[in-house]
């Protein structure tokens, strides 16, 4: 299913993965992560290997609390940590409901605060924001980018929404399909706000072409 | 509520009229049934062979109920174990409860041990299967969830794996204790010195129905007492996080 592929993250570095869907992508995402071993080739994690992982459905113990969700995967966090981490989130309410009670939305922001609870070396998010509507999409995608830039961490986010990508990441990785390979490393000159909306505008189209282009 | 009240009325009604047409000989109304409980009770015979009755259920659920739950979560996790496991489970499953009993006794003389481990040894296969089948269901997207944030044994073990399984425990946990109290009744039958299914074989010889019914009611008294207060009060702690219908 994936061809040959190589790429390396910088530290902080955010780095979208880009393609349609079945191209494999979460395969991609679940070999960095260690949960499919069937593959030839290695995997360097950076200092630790302190995975955060934000799944495509919320992932949430149902049976416990979000609080205890959370501490759970981090049992290391701080109470202070958590406090701030829960703030940013809107989660502060929640603490003490179990998922069952909770929107979808709210579920999807619990599984953030989860990955980033864990203070993580590398974060993966495979399609967090997927079949949430556009609103909260967009809402979760900027209190996303706030936490990466409050304290950074190399990050690989998997989606096949453009505009979260160019919104998201400093560096694209365009995948193309069966067998996956990597059509284009495509940087975003930092800092986001600096674009202007036509700049994102040109760039996104930019990147629609080039998928286009390799299907076609 | 007041359904149920009206049909356990209509029980003893039947009973009544059944003792009147049958003869008190084969069966004794309630009053005198009820009767013979107090005189029981009075002389500290029914506590005693109570007490012993319970105390090998209780030995033999709690066995069977571990070790059958270990072997059970072992194989719905490794192919190896269960293909190992299988034709032993098999043969324990269909072997009857009476050879089981019998065997034991012979191999083992008419001892306690005997008579418990002859029952955890009835329970031990249906525990098994069921958390068997709980393993195998349990869901690999919350496994890998807990690999990747590293999670240790003891914490996969009590916060993912467990609550998972708890409605296959219940169910082997029900079933298992409705049938260990049987199996007890006829172990005592055939080879212990007391308890209420010793009790049941003197008065099976003598022709006394009044005790054998006497027996019967108290002991089902004490099941169900376990069961209002100790069996369904825990279901309703371990389901307290299920989302309540609408």
């Amino acid at each position: 299913m994936l061809g040959e592929l190589a790429f390396s993250l910088g530290s902080g570095q955010v780095a979208a993965v880009v393609g349609p869907s079945g191209c494999g992508k979460t395969t991609l995402l679940r070999i960095v992560a260690g949960l499919d071993l069937d593959f030839e080739g290695d995997v360097a994690l950076p200092a630790h290997g302190r995975l955060g992982m934000v799944f495509q459905e919320p992932r949430l113990l149902p049976w416990r609390t979000v609080e205890q969700n959370v501490r759970l995967a981090a049992p290391q966090a701080t109470d202070a940590g958590l406090d701030t981490l829960f703030q940013t989130l809107g989660l502060g309410a929640h603490r003490d409901h179990y998922p069952g009670e909770l929107s979808l939305g709210l579920a999807r922001r619990v599984a953030l605060a989860r990955a980033f609870a864990v203070e993580p070396d590398l974060l993966l998010l495979d399609e967090p924001f997927v079949s949430l509507d556009d609103a909260l999409a967009a809402r979760l995608r900027e209190e996303l980018a706030e936490l990466v830039n409050r304290r950074p961490v190399t990050t690989l986010l998997v989606t096949h929404n453009l505009e979260e990508a160019v919104g998201l990441a400093d560096r694209l990785l365009l995948l193309s399909v069966s067998p996956a390979l990597i059509l284009a490393d495509v940087p975003v000159a930092r800092p986001r706000e600096a674009h202007t909306a036509a700049e994102l505008e040109t760039l996104r189209n930019e990147i629609a072409r080039r998928l286009n282009q390799a299907f076609h | 509520m007041g359904v149920r009240l009206a049909s356990l009325a209509l029980l003893i009604a039947a009973w009544y009229a059944g003792s009147q047409l049958a003869g008190a000989r084969l069966l004794p109304d309630p009053q005198a049934v009820a009767l013979a409980i107090v005189d029981e009770a009075r002389s500290g015979a029914l506590a005693l062979n109570l007490g012993a009755t319970l105390a090998r259920v209780a030995v033999a659920f709690i066995l069977a109920m571990a070790l059958g739950s270990v072997i059970g979560l072992i194989m719905g996790r490794s192919r190896i174990a269960d293909q190992l496991g299988d034709p032993w489970l098999i043969v324990l499953l269909n072997l009857p409860a009476l050879v089981i009993i019998v065997l034991a006794y012979v191999w083992a003389g008419l001892t306690e041990t005997a008579a418990i481990a002859a029952v955890a040894l009835n329970k031990l296969p249906i525990a098994t299967v069921t958390v068997r089948e709980g393993a195998r269901s349990l869901d690999h997207a919350l496994d890998d969830m807990a690999q990747v944030f590293r999670m240790g044994a003891w914490t996969r073990l009590r916060h993912v794996i467990l609550p998972q399984l708890a409605p296959y425990l219940a169910a082997a946990a029900r079933s298992g204790l409705s049938l260990v109290w049987k199996i007890v009744l006829i172990v005592e039958l055939l080879g212990r010195p007391n308890g209420v299914g010793f009790e049941i074989g003197v008065a099976f010889q003598l022709f006394d129905v009044t005790r054998i019914l006497a027996y019967a009611l108290a002991f089902i008294a004490v099941m169900l007492a376990i069961e209002t207060f100790l069996v369904q009060p825990l279901e309703r702690h371990v389901a307290r996080w299920r989302p309540k219908p609408a």
